[in-house]
């Protein structure tokens, strides 16, 4: 325990003088986020300073081993350093897939040597990684994906079309799903492999979204190459990896669900006014965010039980499987509420009267995040199938 | 760690189901509910149950308990409502002991916990007095007189009434109705002049009753803690007894769901099995999604009486609510998915919906502690 004080008090220290100021101020939009690369988009050149200084010390990604980039912290230390941090409201120096989907893949299936490689530019925010699973007619059923790797010596000729690459245009490397084999079912053949996005194979192409934003793109593959030494586990035995790695996009965007802005019950009571015992004067919104913030409180107390159990060595239960399904449900629920509640301000799409209209827009966009990652509808075929053992037809 | 069970847990948890499931099982309600007799449980379990420690779990050790918290008490209200088995658990413990707890005086809490927890005394709360939960809704008065009090009002919904010997009446000693001041509980003896019972078998097997006292006189000393002053005691155990229903529809929404998925593994139609239709499929994924959601809502509440949190009410409310909530969705479902043999009285499943809304309406539904919980959290 005493370790663990001197270590709070190190870390107090450190941040005080580290972190800079403007990066103790509260996100406000996706912009603020810092996911790094070779030619990072940066709108506050704190940005960089805060995230290399982290990275130095290896507390941009702290839990995993030094060798690798990491902190090497303990379970224990993590908490310190993201209390000391939330104490004084620093941001989140780095935020990418590299480190929410790839790096925790790779630790569990790809050698030392591309461990060595890879992990480090990750977490110093050197390269930025975008996901190539999708296409466009593999999206629940993503096992059917037709992305064709031939084998070409001493690397793959890659050919094909992904969609939905998040960020696509901005990153430098994709972890991309491929078919080396078609002969078996379609859960077979299928490889895991990493290349460079800058070359001339490879063409990205953004998507405009509903919400008028475009964090996804078809990407097209044009005898791209991938080296050998860069695939990885074994050439057929990707869907594994791709499954694994699934869990813990699963999990990043099942957070959203956990999100607290400003109380609904407040704003409806400045839009609705309240009757003479406290309550909203609309009754009937008043039982819609009642329950919304109910089911909340129990999701986010799921998520601590669950934190509980894998910490009191009890694996991972049978409830995060629900995890992406309820947290996402959650949110466009929370998204439609803000809409009913912030009435005309709320469907102001530019101006700076509507903040460039933010809450239409996050609406709009949180309408996505049942279908990516799994559709709600995948993730309830996975909990009859899984875990209440319901049989096939 | 305050949301998982530890060691010692488990094994209660365990050592519960395994005699719940020999000596208190729904094949005994069942024989009850058909034998007609008066008695709620089976006194003999009890006894047994009372051996293990089950009276005293959340009683402290002073006042002759095991100290294991409402955590324990919880985990076996849990497993009572896996196998629906019939006990004074609520009526008696959850609410009376802790009522007593809460207001009784140091001799009186020496007193009579130490016989709860001992099994030779059993006592059961007289709250309600209309169709449905107002709980500072009282009529029933108390007037002074020289050494004592007389009562006249009438109370419904009694738990257990025929198996205890003494009644907590809570009666209006000042103010008007709906006042939360001016509320005082009286110990009273379910024989004393004044006072006729009557037993009111509900829809779930079990027997409560009807109170009328007619100028019942009690002494001073039946005054369970302070004149006027019941209210934060009776608020707090409500709060408890609360928690305590909504861990037994815990384990009786859960029971009723797994043995419908089992049912929709087994049963055929259209040459497949039904458990195998999308439909059927993701209606019992969207059960399980919020049944999890409701042990945790539990195992915090059971966790907040234990460190008395200032939380408590609003946790209070919020499972109550939510285990509401879910398990009527769940029983419904369960008679919905087994079809006809689901209507059928000889078939088990419907013993559980039955249970379920009379745990439902006991100390407020859905409707109230929704309500309450948005009141509590300032809208």
């Amino acid at each position: 325990m005493a370790e663990l004080e001197v270590f709070r008090h190190d870390v107090r220290s450190w941040l005080s003088e580290n972190c800079p100021k403007s990066m103790r101020e509260p996100v406000k939009g996706f912009e603020d986020f810092y996911s790094g690369g070779r030619d990072p988009e940066i709108v506050n050149p704190d940005q960089k300073v805060w995230c290399d200084r982290m990275a130095k010390r290896g507390w941009t990604v702290p839990h995993w081993p030094e060798k690798y980039g990491g902190g090497g912290l303990s379970s224990e230390e993590v908490n310190v350093l993201q209390q000391e941090m939330h104490a004084i409201g620093a941001r989140r120096p780095l935020d990418s897939f590299g480190i929410s989907m790839l790096g925790p893949a790779m630790l569990e299936f790809a050698t030392e040597e591309q461990k060595l490689e890879h992990l480090p530019p990750i977490c110093r925010g050197e390269i930025r990684w975008c996901q190539g699973y999708s296409e466009p007619n593999a999206g629940s059923d993503l096992a059917s994906l037709q992305t064709k790797a031939e084998d070409n010596g001493d690397h793959f000729l890659i050919n094909g079309q992904k969609i939905w690459t998040s960020y696509a245009d901005q990153c430098d490397w994709i972890f991309c799903l491929v078919r080396t084999d078609s002969s078996g079912t379609k859960h077979e053949g299928i490889s895991f492999v990493l290349f460079d996005m800058h070359q001339p194979g490879v063409t990205v192409r953004p998507i405009k979204l509903i919400s008028g934003s475009s964090p996804f793109c078809e990407t097209y593959f044009d005898n791209a190459r991938a080296e050998k030494r860069n695939l990885v586990g074994e050439t057929g035995k990707g869907w594994t990896i791709a499954k694994y790695l699934l869990t813990y996009e699963r999990a990043m965007i099942s957070g959203f669900g956990t999100v607290q802005g400003k109380s609904l019950g407040d704003s409806a009571i400045s839009a609705f006014g309240k009757d003479h015992s406290g309550r909203i004067s609309n009754g009937i919104l008043r039982q819609t965010i009642a329950q919304y913030q109910l089911d909340a409180m129990a999701f986010s107390a799921t998520m601590s039980r669950v934190g509980e159990e894998v910490t009191a060595g009890q694996g991972l239960g049978a409830a995060s499987s629900i995890f992406k399904y309820y947290g996402t449900e959650l949110n466009k629920r929370r998204n439609e509420l803000n809409l009913a509640v912030g009435g005309e301000s709320a469907l102001g799409w530019e101006g700076q009267a509507y903040n460039e209209g933010i809450v239409a827009r996050d609406w709009l966009r949180s309408k996505g995040n049942s279908i990516e990652g799994g559709t709600s509808e995948v993730q309830l075929n996975i909990v009859a199938k899984r875990v209440l053992g319901l049989p096939s037809e | 760690m305050t949301l998982v069970l530890n060691e010692e847990q488990v094994m209660l948890r365990d050592a519960a189901s395994g005699f719940l499931s020999e000596k208190a099982t729904l094949s005994h309600l069942r024989a009850m509910r058909d034998s007609d007799g008066d008695l709620p449980y089976s006194t003999d379990v009890w006894l047994e149950m009372v051996e293990m420690g089950w009276a005293g779990i959340a009683i402290d050790e002073v006042h002759g308990g095991l100290g294991y918290g409402f955590k324990g008490l919880g985990i076996l209200l849990e497993q009572t409502g896996r196998h629906l088995s019939a006990s004074p658990l609520h009526s008696a413990i959850s609410i009376s002991a802790t009522l007593i707890d809460k207001l009784g005086s140091e001799a009186q809490k020496a007193e009579m916990l130490n016989k709860i927890s001992g099994g030779s005394f059993l006592a059961t709360l007289g709250l309600q007095e209309s169709e449905v939960h107002k709980p500072a809704s009282i009529c029933t008065k108390a007037e002074k007189t020289p050494g004592g009090f007389c009562l006249t009002g009438s109370k419904v919904m009694v738990m257990d009434l025929h198996a205890c010997t003494q009644i907590i009446v809570i009666a209006r000693t000042s103010g008007n109705s709906e006042d939360c001041s001016g509320l005082t509980a009286f110990m009273v003896s379910n024989e004393a002049d004044g006072i006729s019972t009557e037993r009111t078998p509900m829809v779930d097997s079990r027997n409560y009753g009807r109170i009328k006292l007619l100028n019942v006189e009690v002494q001073d000393s039946a005054v369970l803690g302070e004149v006027d002053t019941a209210w934060d005691g009776l608020s707090a155990t409500l709060d408890i007894a609360n928690i305590g229903l909504a861990a037994e529809l815990l384990g009786l929404s859960e029971e009723a769901f797994q043995r419908t998925v089992k049912y929709l593994q087994e049963r055929k139609q259209f040459g497949n099995f039904i458990g195998s239709f999308q439909g059927l499929q993701h209606r019992a994924a969207e059960i399980f999604a919020e049944l999890e959601l409701c042990r945790s809502l539990v195992l915090k509440a059971l966790h907040a009486i234990d460190q008395g949190s200032d939380e408590l009410p609003l946790l209070a409310s919020a499972t109550k609510a939510k285990l509401c909530e879910v398990a009527q969705r769940a029983t419904n479902e369960a008679i919905q998915m087994h079809g006809g043999i689901g209507m059928t009285d000889d078939y088990e499943i419907g013993f559980f919906i039955k249970r379920a809304r009379v745990l439902q309406h006991i100390f407020g539904d859905y409707n109230y502690h929704l309500d309450r919980y948005a009141l509590l959290s300032g809208f």
